[in-house]
């Protein structure tokens, strides 16, 4: 049979999809074993026990000069930039993007400004975000919205251009105004898409959220990771790099269970 | 004084000439159906009775006025696919034609109006036979299903046209019978002036009150864009005899195949 048809079952795809992890695992800790068995003191690949002992110290006992527990305290710094961020990034995305999508006039005179936006390297203007809004959380929030706003706002555009012409035709031949196309057609539809988009924007909206935190910052996963970095600290760099993964995917999949709630007829390939 | 007047009618695309010297004068009330071959430009006159196309040059009159420049509630059409909303269920899909009517900002009813208003929508529903799929998405219905939603839409805005593209061609043969005679009863029901395009001549012979065939008079085998399509055959339905059928037949197949040449 050709490898092209040849379609897994359902435990033998879970297999195959695990055995990825489990193979690194062992290669690291094989790797880990060997390094520490030189030499106890090994920072490098740290082991199991060091890194639990790290998670321990951070997040289950008070910091003894602050009293504060620092990864908990770095998780809520770095999810409300992230989440304020995101959210003023998507809510622009979709005025603009339906704007933009929905009515000539307005693409004319803004399009070409958002493509523009969306090919400036944001991590290029960071400094200036610094000089301007400051080194607090402001400046932070600011790059992760320039980063992903633009992307989204032409997302968005794009997806209310494709909705078929029939419907802009039917929906004007039951009398709706500009503003009722708008409302009634366009953005229910576009609503679901639009968190397709955020999901996709996710990822560049942490790479953002970190390089801030890494430059001008007093907490945050991101400070942390480059605060430790000084002292070789694999042990808390490991445990926050999975720490963060784990954060990105539950919330990816947050909002794909969102969206299948929400808009049953998208998902269901009403569109 | 006629209802639809259509003098001296042209339509260009540039170079290409879609439509030439159209002419033509319809009451009301009346079913016309409109068969030629493809791309002879029967969407494009749906589309200047629609308002979303304009002449190149000659009147086409509405009452003796000139038609609106865009589409309007006057005017309901069904397209061959996509004309109902996927993000509302049929009886929203129904429903929504009566709210953006009354409600300019909101666009939604409540209350009493809101009720009153379901009322209307499920009769409709029931008149196109779509009463038990009510609460359904679009994309569970056939596209049988869709096309009677999409005319119940249409028909809830009591409009003076109704323009139909193709509405049964992606059918099966079998449906498109029931939806001859859902057509023709709503029809009579509410007295709208229909045109109807279709692609099959047997249903343009058989529905409707009038026939009017698209078709080329004069060709350029150099250059096939040089001249357009006109009205050539303009028949009371029901008087033909099966000879002029094949006559129009020939003459649309002939068409047909300089065009795809
Ligand atoms: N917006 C347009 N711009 C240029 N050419 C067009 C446009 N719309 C239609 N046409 C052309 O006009 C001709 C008639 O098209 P149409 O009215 O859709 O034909 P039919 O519905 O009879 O199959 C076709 O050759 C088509 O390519
Ligand atoms: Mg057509």
């Amino acid at each position: 049979m050709r490898m092209i048809n040849r379609h897994p079952g359902r435990v033998s795809a879970t297999l195959l999809g695990l055995l990825p992890f489990l193979l690194i695992m062992l290669i690291y800790s094989l790797a880990s074993q060997e390094r520490l068995a030189e030499n106890p003191n090994d920072k490098l690949l740290p082991g199991l026990e060091q890194m639990t002992a790290a998670v321990d110290r951070m997040a289950f006992q008070e910091d003894r000069r602050s009293g504060d527990y620092l990864m908990w305290q770095d998780t809520t710094a770095s999810l409300q930039r992230l989440g304020i961020g995101v959210t003023i990034a998507a809510s622009l995305a979709l005025v603009i993007g339906i704007l933009n999508g929905a009515l000539p006039l307005i693409r004319a005179n803004l399009a070409p400004l958002v493509s523009a936006l969306s090919m400036v390297p944001p991590l290029a203007i960071l400094p200036i975000l610094f000089i301007v809004f400051g080194l607090g959380e402001l400046s932070k929030v600011m790059l992760i919205v320039i980063g992903t706003a633009p992307i989204m706002m032409r997302d968005v555009a794009q997806r209310v251009r494709e909705l078929p012409g029939e419907q802009l035709i039917k929906i004007q031949t039951l009398g709706a105004n500009t503003w009722q196309v708008i409302t009634r057609m366009v953005l229910p539809q576009v609503l679901p898409r639009l968190i397709d988009s955020v999901r996709l924007s996710l990822g560049p909206a942490w790479l953002f959220l970190i390089a801030a935190e890494a430059i001008a910052s007093t907490e945050g996963l991101g400070y942390r990771i480059f605060l430790v970095r000084r002292y070789l600290a694999m042990d808390v760099i490991l445990p926050y790099v999975i720490w963060i993964t784990i954060l990105a995917i539950v919330i990816d999949q947050c909002l794909r269970l969102a969206n299948r709630r929400l808009f049953p007829w998208y998902n269901a390939g009403g569109h | 004084m006629s209802f639809i007047t259509v003098n001296n009618l042209w339509k260009e695309y540039g170079d290409l000439v879609v439509l030439e010297n159209l002419n033509l004068s319809v009451k009301q009330g009346e079913f016309c159906t409109l068969v030629g071959a493809s791309g002879c430009g029967k969407s494009t006159f749906l589309k200047m009775l629609l308002g979303q196309e304009t002449p190149s040059r000659g009147q086409l009159l509405l009452e003796g006025e000139a038609f609106p420049g865009e589409p309007d509630r006057n005017r309901g059409i069904v397209f061959q696919r996509y004309s109902v909303f996927p993000h509302l269920t049929v009886r929203q899909n129904v429903l929504m034609a009566l709210e953006l009517e009354q409600k300019p900002w909101l666009g939604k009813l409540f209350g009493r109006a809101r009720r009153s208003a379901l009322e209307k929508v499920d009769a409709m529903l029931t008149s196109v036979g779509l009463e038990a799929s009510a609460n359904k998405w679009p994309h569970e219905l056939s596209g049988g299903m869709q096309q009677r939603l999409a005319i119940a839409q249409s028909l809830i805005m009591r409009p003076r046209v109704l323009l139909l593209d193709e509405p049964f061609g992606a059918l099966d043969p079998g449906i498109r019978k029931d939806m001859h005679d859902l057509l023709l009863k709503l029809w009579r029901e509410t007295g709208t002036t229909i045109f109807m395009v279709t692609h099959d001549l047997k249903e343009g012979f058989y529905l409707g009150t009038r026939l009017l065939v698209f078709d080329k008079v004069r060709r350029d085998p150099h250059d096939p864009e040089a001249f357009g399509a006109t009205i050539t055959y303009d028949l009371p339905i029901g008087q033909a005899d099966s000879k002029l059928f094949e006559d129009i037949n020939e003459s649309v197949a002939e068409t047909a195949r300089h065009q795809a040449a």
